[in-house]
């Protein structure tokens, strides 16, 4: 068995409201950086314990598309970050 | 007529709902969320709160316990009828029951006001015993912005249950409340069971709870 370490970059879709990032740009703004489109996503990291990568794939992007993120508001990346033996 | 109050863990405005429910003339019971017999319910009501804690995303971690998929069979077989206020809405959109998603109010703030609705079906049991066109129902959200893709055919399709007289949140159309297609699942942000009698405002509220009684009592004579 292997151990594959995940990470999934999660990010709003074009258009979607995102009150973190506008809140900081204004701040941004007002101490006179010249910043403009300040997105916020959320970064989560997990494991999946499998036999092969192709599996690990799989479970990854199951556990993403099914739970981790809302398709109708938000885009995610998948990276596998390490590999480790057992 | 038996009403279940759906609990999850967070779960803060069952008290509310039961309270409301019971000025109603329904019969009351709460309903823990891994419980997973509903079916002498007719009316499930999913009630606003922190399931789960909003973490991850309001609404999403609620929908993967074991009475939600009850719930889902229940709509299915046509068993009685669903209300999901506040996160009880979100629960039913992160569940795919309803169709969009909510977010982040436009105006970076949680909202805890007074709105006014306008009905906009009266086709459907929830409203069509309500004579007055527009309710003064309470608002409590930090994540009420309604949005959804394809907004032009749930407008077609009749599926806009209230709109905000005055957009509070930043919701697409001034939605405050859908329904599903089969028009039995009513998810809105307001909360009705906060002013269900005259002491807590002026009891609009009520009048979609006794919407959905007396259209269930007319069901059983029929």
């Amino acid at each position: 068995m292997k151990k594959y370490i995940f990470e999934a970059l999660i990010t709003l879709k074009n258009g979607i409201l995102d009150p973190q990032g506008i809140a900081t740009q204004k701040v941004l703004k007002r101490l006179n950086y010249p910043v403009n489109n300040i997105k916020f996503g959320k970064l989560i990291e997990f494991e999946i314990v499998t036999d092969n990568i192709e599996n690990a794939k799989k479970i990854a992007e199951d556990i993403t598309f099914n739970t981790l993120i809302n398709p109708v508001l938000e885009n995610f990346e998948l990276k596998i970050l390490k590999e480790i033996e057992l | 007529m038996n009403a279940g109050i759906i609990v999850f863990p967070g779960t803060n405005c069952d008290r509310d709902a039961e309270f409301a429910l019971k000025m109603c003339g329904f019969n009351t019971e709460y309903v823990w969320h891994d419980f997973t017999n509903i079916s002498k319910y007719n009316l499930i009501f999913i009630p606003g709160g922190f399931s789960y804690g909003d973490y991850l995303r309001a609404g999403v971690l609620a929908r993967f316990s074991p009475v939600m998929k009850e719930i889902e069979k229940y709509i299915l077989n046509n068993k009685g009828y669903v209300i999901g206020v506040c996160n009880g809405f979100q629960i039913l959109t992160e569940a795919g029951i309803l169709r969009g998603a909510l977010t982040k109010n436009k105006s970076l703030k949680f909202i805890c006001k007074d709105v006014e609705l306008k009905i906009m079906n009266k086709n459907t049991i929830f409203t069509k015993h309500i004579k007055k066109n527009n309710l003064i129902i309470p608002i409590a959200h930090g994540e009420g912005n309604y949005y959804i893709e394809n907004y032009e055919e749930l407008k077609n399709k009749n599926l806009i249950a209230f709109e905000y007289i005055e957009n509070p949140n930043g919701s697409i159309g001034n939605i405050a409340g859908i329904y599903n297609e089969k028009f039995n699942v009513l998810g809105m942000m307001p909360h009705p069971e906060r002013n269900s009698v005259n002491l807590l405002g002026n009891g609009d509220g009520r009048e979609i709870l006794l919407s959905i009684r007396r259209s269930i009592e007319n069901e059983y004579i029929l």
